[in-house]
């Protein structure tokens, strides 16, 4: 893959000037050439690095009906990402190295994006004893988590946490507290009284919250609380950053988009864990975002088959796609709604999660990847599951009119999503999946 | 309300509140926004039933040629045992369904084994079911007329029905300006939800008390009041509904004994007379004589309690008609 692509009449992300970029064999070059193998007409759209997902669920191994590395992957690609961290939630449980080189070998063969696989903290996720994290880590896993299943032992908690320093690897902690939680299926408030459906009290998230950035503390070791959903943790949160904690944190779009009351309007479609919260939730979230209290921004994108969510509402099980609609909901809610700017949302989904892993940095500059996305930011369109490339339908987004799409996504040079309307000139890549690896 | 669950929605489409659940189809799926007119027609129709019922014991022809399925998900003897009684007083052809006989536990999901009963040329399907909205759910998926015999600790609408046509008896056909007491198991009980919609849309003031861990979470934005004490709430009240204690609330830490209960929430005669002098005493059955009621109130002249089993076929009957389109 020798030959050169430039982008032309692109705006930079971060100052809005225009730029032109030139990339070959996966790495920015200096300055633009004036002819190239491939010509891309960016029309006056944003470049801005590849956005990064560090809270995906591709459901494999194991799982392969609700969504593939390929399909999560493609999916990733059409929403502007070029690298997603997968859950090891899966049947069986990445937890040895020999699941994490498989997940590897098959994103290589089938991803469309970059794959970081995270690695259980437990054996098979059961909160006892502890994976072996140093070589996980060799073998490229770039986080711990028992995402799904919280380690109710705040002595496993703490040991875990001693342990990742050796590895070096952040512990990504889905905070819940099990027994708070309960059989609880929707935030516990009006609605759930009203719908006779068991609730989960924002306290099951923030006790939880509250305990781990004391553990980080005890330890020195790296929390990254996942998916934050409610006021009480992002003044943990806060505080854990006031006492100069390695303590990092990231919330989703559904947080800063919805409410409880969505629940009554789109059923199991908004059904997710931790739950949609309150109006008071939710504007919390979008301050969290403003004042830099939140580190990175993250889907949970966690697919079900149709089957499984079209139930009664406490059978289906929690879980929503958000790969294909993130950078939108972005715009839409937070950008066009007033709440920051363009720059500080991108930062979140690219600068700020690859700090949080310790990936290597992209910059629009000679000798970076060319890990990068085209964004329309003033694009409308309407959410349309069926047109999704992940397996899953489930969002509670669909039918919405949002503002903002990925115009194209290039992984380590290689052309990955491309929207009909971009007029790209030239010789298109040949797919290379090593370059991805 | 109308419960929430995923069926395939037109873009932009939203569930919201359904406002005439009831008047807008043939389901009965819950008490919550049913308009008032509606409410008023069912009860006027209940009345005519148990006029039947009273005056000829023999089966009618009204519902000769319909079949009902009475699905329990869930184990029910009382509400079963009344609404078969309810489909043969009409004449309808009925069966019964238990949860240990369905193939639910064969993998097959609950919305094809109500597609089966369909098949089976069910024209109502009665359903009792631990979770909370499958009745809704159900109503979508199927073309017969859903009815819910309690859905987890959502609802229980036909329970509500009868509630409120005893409470019409005792208190002459007025609603308005009544005020009643709900003591106990708000937070678990369908009962108790069933009765707040329907009374708050009737025009009756709903005061609950109970321990607050069996207190659901701002159950004060269900249009009701949260008294202190049973005292308080049962101050010149018109009603008391005592609900059923579950002896499991012990095991789960949500109260420390059932002497403390019936110390501090129990319904004792001296209680009573802190009510007006015609207030009436309400349970659904089966009481924990006690426990939530001394028997002397159980069995005393306040007492309802059988008018409400009674009251029970009567409703059911009217609902039976409604579902099935015969309502006259």
């Amino acid at each position: 893959m020798s030959h050169v692509t430039v982008i032309r009449n692109a705006r930079h992300w971060k100052t809005g000037e225009p730029i032109d970029l030139a990339f070959q064999r996966g790495v920015i070059l200096e300055g633009a050439p004036a002819s190239a193998d491939v010509t891309v007409d960016a029309g006056g759209a944003i470049l801005s690095p590849g956005l990064v997902d560090l809270h995906v669920h591709l459901r494999e191994p194991g799982q392969g009906s609700r969504e593939t590395i390929e399909t999560g992957t493609r999916a990733a690609a059409a929403g502007g990402f070029t690298a997603v961290a997968c859950m090891p939630n899966t049947e069986p449980v990445v937890d040895n190295i020999a699941w994490v080189e498989w997940v590897r070998t098959r994103a290589r063969a089938m991803a469309s994006c970059r794959v970081l696989p995270i690695a259980a903290v437990t054996i098979g996720q059961k909160g006892e004893r502890l994976t072996e994290m140093i070589a996980l880590k060799q073998a490229g896993a770039v986080a711990l988590s028992d995402d799904g299943h919280p380690i109710v032992s705040a002595a496993t908690m703490r040991h875990a946490l001693e342990y990742a320093c050796h590895a070096g690897l952040p512990i990504v902690c889905h905070e819940e507290d099990p027994a708070l939680k309960g059989d609880g299926h929707m935030n516990e408030g009006t609605l759930a009284t009203r719908l006779g459906i068991r609730g989960i009290p924002a306290a099951a998230e923030s006790v939880m919250v509250r305990r781990d950035v004391e553990l980080a503390e005890l330890t020195g070791g790296r929390v990254h609380l996942a998916h934050l959903s409610c006021s009480a943790s992002f003044e943990g949160l806060r505080e854990a950053k006031r006492r100069g904690l390695a303590v990092t944190g990231e919330t989703c779009p559904h947080y800063w988009m919805l409410t409880e009351d969505a629940v009554a309007e789109r059923g199991t479609a908004a059904k997710m864990n931790p739950p949609l919260r309150t109006e008071r939730d939710r504007a919390a979230t979008i301050a969290a975002i403003q004042d830099g209290t939140i580190d990175c921004l993250a889907t949970d994108h966690a697919p079900h088959g149709e089957d499984d969510k079209r139930q009664p509402f406490e059978m289906a099980p929690f879980g929503i796609v958000g790969l294909e609609t993130a950078l939108a909901l972005t715009i839409t809610g937070l950008v066009r709604a007033g709440h920051v700017t363009l720059p500080w949302a991108l930062q979140l989904w690219t600068e700020g999660p690859r700090r949080v892993f310790h990936l290597p940095e992209v910059r629009l500059a000679a000798g970076f990847p060319a890990d990068l996305t085209l964004i329309d930011a003033e694009r409308e369109w309407v959410v349309d599951p069926e047109a999704f490339h992940s397996k899953g339908r489930s969002t509670p987004f669909a039918g919405m009119r949002v503002t903002g799409r990925a115009l194209a996504t290039w992984c380590a040079g290689e052309l990955t999503h491309a929207d009909p309307s971009l007029p790209i000139a030239g010789r298109r890549s040949e797919r290379e999946g090593a370059a991805l690896a | 309300m109308r419960m929430p669950h995923a069926e395939t929605l037109p873009a932009g489409a939203t569930r919201g509140v359904a406002v005439g659940l009831f008047s807008a189809s043939r389901h009965l799926l819950g008490l919550d926004g049913m308009p008032r007119t509606t409410l008023i027609e069912i009860l006027d129709a209940a009345e005519r039933d148990l006029a039947h019922l009273a005056a000829d014991r023999s089966p009618r022809d009204v519902l000769r040629d319909a079949t009902v399925v009475i699905a329990m998900f869930e184990d029910s003897t009382r509400t079963r045992v009344s609404f078969q009684i309810a489909a043969k007083r009409l004449g309808a052809t009925a069966s019964t369904f238990s949860s240990h006989g369905l193939s639910l536990s064969k993998g097959e999901t609950l919305r094809d084994t109500l597609r089966i009963f369909e098949a089976n040329g069910a024209d109502v399907i009665v359903v009792r079911h631990p979770s909370p909205g499958a009745p809704a759910y159900l109503a979508g998926q199927v073309e017969s007329a859903v009815i819910n015999a309690g859905d987890g600790m959502h609802e229980h609408p036909t329970q509500g029905l009868l509630d409120l046509m005893t409470l019409r008896q005792a208190w002459a056909g007025r609603f308005d300006g009544r005020r009643i007491a709900i003591i106990g198991d708000v937070k678990h009980s369908r009962v108790a939800r069933s009765a707040i919609f329907g009374l708050t849309t009737l025009g009756v003031a709903v005061t609950v008390a109970g321990p607050t861990t069996l207190l659901p979470t701002h159950v004060e934005r269900l249009g009701c009041t949260v008294a202190a004490t049973v005292d308080e709430a049962m101050e010149g009240a018109d009603a008391v509904m005592a609900l059923r204690l579950q002896r499991e609330r012990m095991d789960q830490g949500l109260l420390p004994s059932l002497a403390e209960y019936t110390r501090v929430w129990g319904i004792d005669a001296a209680r009573v007379r802190r009510m007006r002098s015609d207030a009436v005493v309400l349970h659904p059955g089966p009481v924990n004589r006690g426990i939530e009621l001394a028997p002397d109130v159980a069995d005393g002249e306040r007492s309802v309690i059988l008018d409400q089993v009674a009251n029970g076929v009567a409703v059911r009957c009217a609902v039976l008609r409604r579902a099935a389109g015969r309502d006259g």
